[in-house]
């Protein structure tokens, strides 16, 4: 039925499987159309957030969402301005999975501001002094620049290729591709940096607050560093699970092990910054505020043992798997590898968010708790549908992977 | 120091004095009123309940008979600078819209509603968790009597944005206007003051200007016992406190051990 938008040389699955595999991922969907919907109309009780806890799940998802979206950039600023060949296999996926990520984030925080229809004050009222507006301008711009990428990879769908303007303007594109990689890149430093100079300048919140260069606190350039370390991870792990449901290898092993060999590097660069900052700050800032470390975890589910699974667990271990050359040629070690480190980044911005906000300032404040709705969950795993859902058509009707008919001649396994 | 001024050079502040304060809880009541806060069916969410002046209560941890309490009421700080070669109170500098300033005439830190996009990355900052967002449309039930005392003064909060203690702003307005009318540039001691200060049955709330030195405000907060909240942070605020007790001061603040001094002599 569709088969004169698959491209050439490569087989999908048929349209009626294709179909039921989009339907739980309409569904979650749905539920965040849902939860989107009631949060615009009446408002945000209808999430869990409160005066304590201002911001919440979303804000991870955001944090998240952009921190494993790095790879989009940082595989183009490999593949345009560095000039590794090789990445010109896996860069289209990354750009699609940044464009997710980015889109996704800027999504969710149209809602989760409390007056959606002011959102333009950030550019109208800019307050240079906030990193926050510094994130705004770099996410919107770039998200504008993400979209710059991915329109050349559309306009590879067979059918457009049909029409000989389109054409052309798709190949004229690709030719400046390298303007808008360095410009990609330029703003993912900028705001991936200023996401951690959120929290590092709330200088009245010592869990979070840290010393720096200037005016960029430290998390400022751990934020850039443990993106762009873990960024690459995420790239891969998409690119495995779409080559584990298509049952077919899309992406040369070399492009892989570049991108696992960069992570590597960055992670270990990144471990032993974070473990520095851990410890200035330990030993340092904490005790001028009259904390002990041990303080901050009082009260509440919060320990050390967060900070252990975050460094150790999720850092160290994936850093010292990725960095032997035999381990990460092995599919099971390169994968866990990078879920690890996936989930230490996720984890390091929980904290910076949740933990923060969980930890009471004043000696006589309380621990509150705090719990999503379902609204919330909602929202947020909307996102996880609509990047699936996203992916899934582009890797049905576009050339994503290049070498995808090289790499399978036979054609005859089934895929979605 | 009297000199000719236009409005500038204040430092508007305050100083409570919380062996005064019984925790009758008048000022959060006054305070409530005076600024049109909006009130829920069920307030029993104190986390998104709208308090600009909260009340927390403390105790010294002892058992009964030597237990102790003592109440903080809680403005808005109204913090003057970051203390780290920057001007800006830790909400101000993190707005987003430029919703939020310090007044370089008055010190005081004002919220501009209808510029608020409800980022809420000012609740993050503030660690005194003195900003409040409106979770809900303002809700003042009718054919209860509540409309009637809203004041023309203060613009009601619209659903989604941050509110907070403005020490009265529209007061001073009022003040201002009313010398304005008899031909004064100044405003004697006592003209602005806030409702809490007004309503406060102890008078343990005593409101004026930090800068000047015939004010009672500017000699209470130099008094051996005055300190302020979280004074470590350096986030410099404007409202101090006083108490004679050891245990209530050391609680303001946090401390290793060995650290907290005690007040050894008594003066004034």
């Amino acid at each position: 039925m569709d088969s004169p938008l698959i491209p050439e040389g490569v087989k999908r699955c048929s349209p009626k499987v294709f179909f039921f595999w989009t339907l739980p991922w309409i569904g979650l969907l749905l539920w965040g159309g849902v939860a989107a919907v009631l949060c615009l109309w009446k408002g945000l009780n209808q999430t869990n957030m409160s005066n304590i806890f201002a911001f919440a799940l979303w804000i991870v998802f955001d944090l998240g969402l952009i921190a494993l979206g790095a790879g989009a950039f940082f595989t183009g600023f490999l593949t345009y301005i560095i000039g590794r060949k090789e990445l010109k296999n896996i860069i289209n996926a990354a750009v699609i999975i940044g464009f997710i990520c980015y889109s996704g984030a800027v999504a969710m925080l149209g809602i989760d501001i409390g007056q959606p229809i002011r959102g333009w004050f950030i550019f109208w009222h800019a307050n240079i002094h906030s990193m926050l507006v510094e994130v705004s301008f770099c996410i919107t711009c770039y998200l504008g620049v993400l979209a710059v990428e991915f329109i050349p990879i559309i306009l590879e769908n067979r059918k457009i290729q049909e029409v000989k303007e389109l054409r052309l303007f798709g190949h004229n594109l690709h030719e400046i591709m390298a303007v808008f990689a360095a410009t990609g890149t330029f703003l993912s430093f900028f705001h991936q940096g200023s996401l951690g100079g959120m929290f590092g300048v709330m200088y009245a919140r010592p869990f979070a607050a840290r010393g720096g260069f200037y005016i960029w606190p430290w998390t400022f350039f751990l934020f850039i560093l443990s993106a762009i370390a873990v960024g690459p991870c995420f790239t891969i792990l998409c690119t495995r699970l779409t080559e584990a449901i298509s049952r077919k290898k899309l992406v040369p092993d070399n492009a892989i092990q570049l991108l696992a060999k960069i992570s590597a590097w960055l992670l270990s660069a990144y471990m032993v910054l974070k473990i520095l900052d851990t410890l200035v700050w330990m030993y340092g800032s904490v005790p001028r505020e009259g904390l002990t470390f041990m303080d901050f975890f009082r009260q509440g589910p919060y320990g050390v043992w967060m900070l252990v699974v975050e460094i150790i667990i999720c850092g160290i271990i994936p850093a010292i798997i990725l960095m032997i050359p035999n381990a990460r040629k092995q599919q099971g070690w390169l994968i866990t590898a990078s879920l690890l480190a996936c989930t230490g980044i996720v984890l390091n911005r929980f904290m910076f968010i949740i933990v923060t906000l969980a930890i009471p300032v004043m000696p006589f404040g309380r621990f509150w708790s705090y719990l999503p709705t379902w609204q919330e969950w909602g929202l947020s795993l909307a996102i996880i549908g609509y990047g699936i859902l996203l992916f899934s058509l582009a890797y049905r009707y576009l050339p994503v992977f290049p070498k995808e008919s090289e790499l399978n001649p036979a054609l005859e396994t089934r895929a979605t | 120091m009297m000199e000719e001024q236009h409005d500038h050079g204040h430092r508007f502040g305050m100083v409570i004095d919380l062996d005064k304060c019984t925790g009758c809880g008048t000022c959060m009541v006054a305070c409530a009123a005076e600024n049109n806060v909006s009130v829920r069916p069920d307030e029993s969410d104190k986390q998104r309940s709208i308090t600009w002046m909260q009340l927390f209560k403390i105790t010294n941890g002892k058992e009964f008979p030597d237990t102790e309490v003592s109440y903080f009421p809680r403005p808005c700080m109204q913090c003057e600078e970051d203390g780290h070669g920057g001007h800006h109170p830790t909400c101000v500098s993190v707005c987003v819209a430029t919703a939020t300033r310090v007044d370089p005439n008055t010190g005081i830190v004002s919220q501009i509603y209808t510029r608020c996009i409800g980022c809420r990355y000012c609740q993050a900052a503030c660690p005194y968790h003195a900003r409040y967002f409106n979770w809900w449309d303002g809700y003042f039930p009718k054919g209860k009597g509540l409309e009637k005392y809203l004041s023309p003064e203060v613009s009601p909060r619209m659903r989604g944005v941050v509110e907070k203690c403005t020490f009265c702003h529209h007061r001073y307005m009022r003040a201002k206007t009313q010398a304005y009318a008899e031909d004064r540039r100044e405003l004697e001691e006592g003209e602005y003051v806030t409702a809490c200060t007004e309503a406060c049955p102890a008078q343990a709330i005593t409101f004026g200007d930090l800068n000047n030195p015939e004010h009672k405000v500017s000699q209470l907060a130099k008094s051996p016992y005055a300190f302020r909240l979280l004074e470590r942070i350096n986030t410099k605020p404007k409202v101090y406190y006083l108490s004679t007790r050891d245990w209530v001061r050391k609680m303001a603040d946090n401390y290793l051990p060995g650290e907290f001094k005690r007040v050894k002599k008594v003066t004034g």
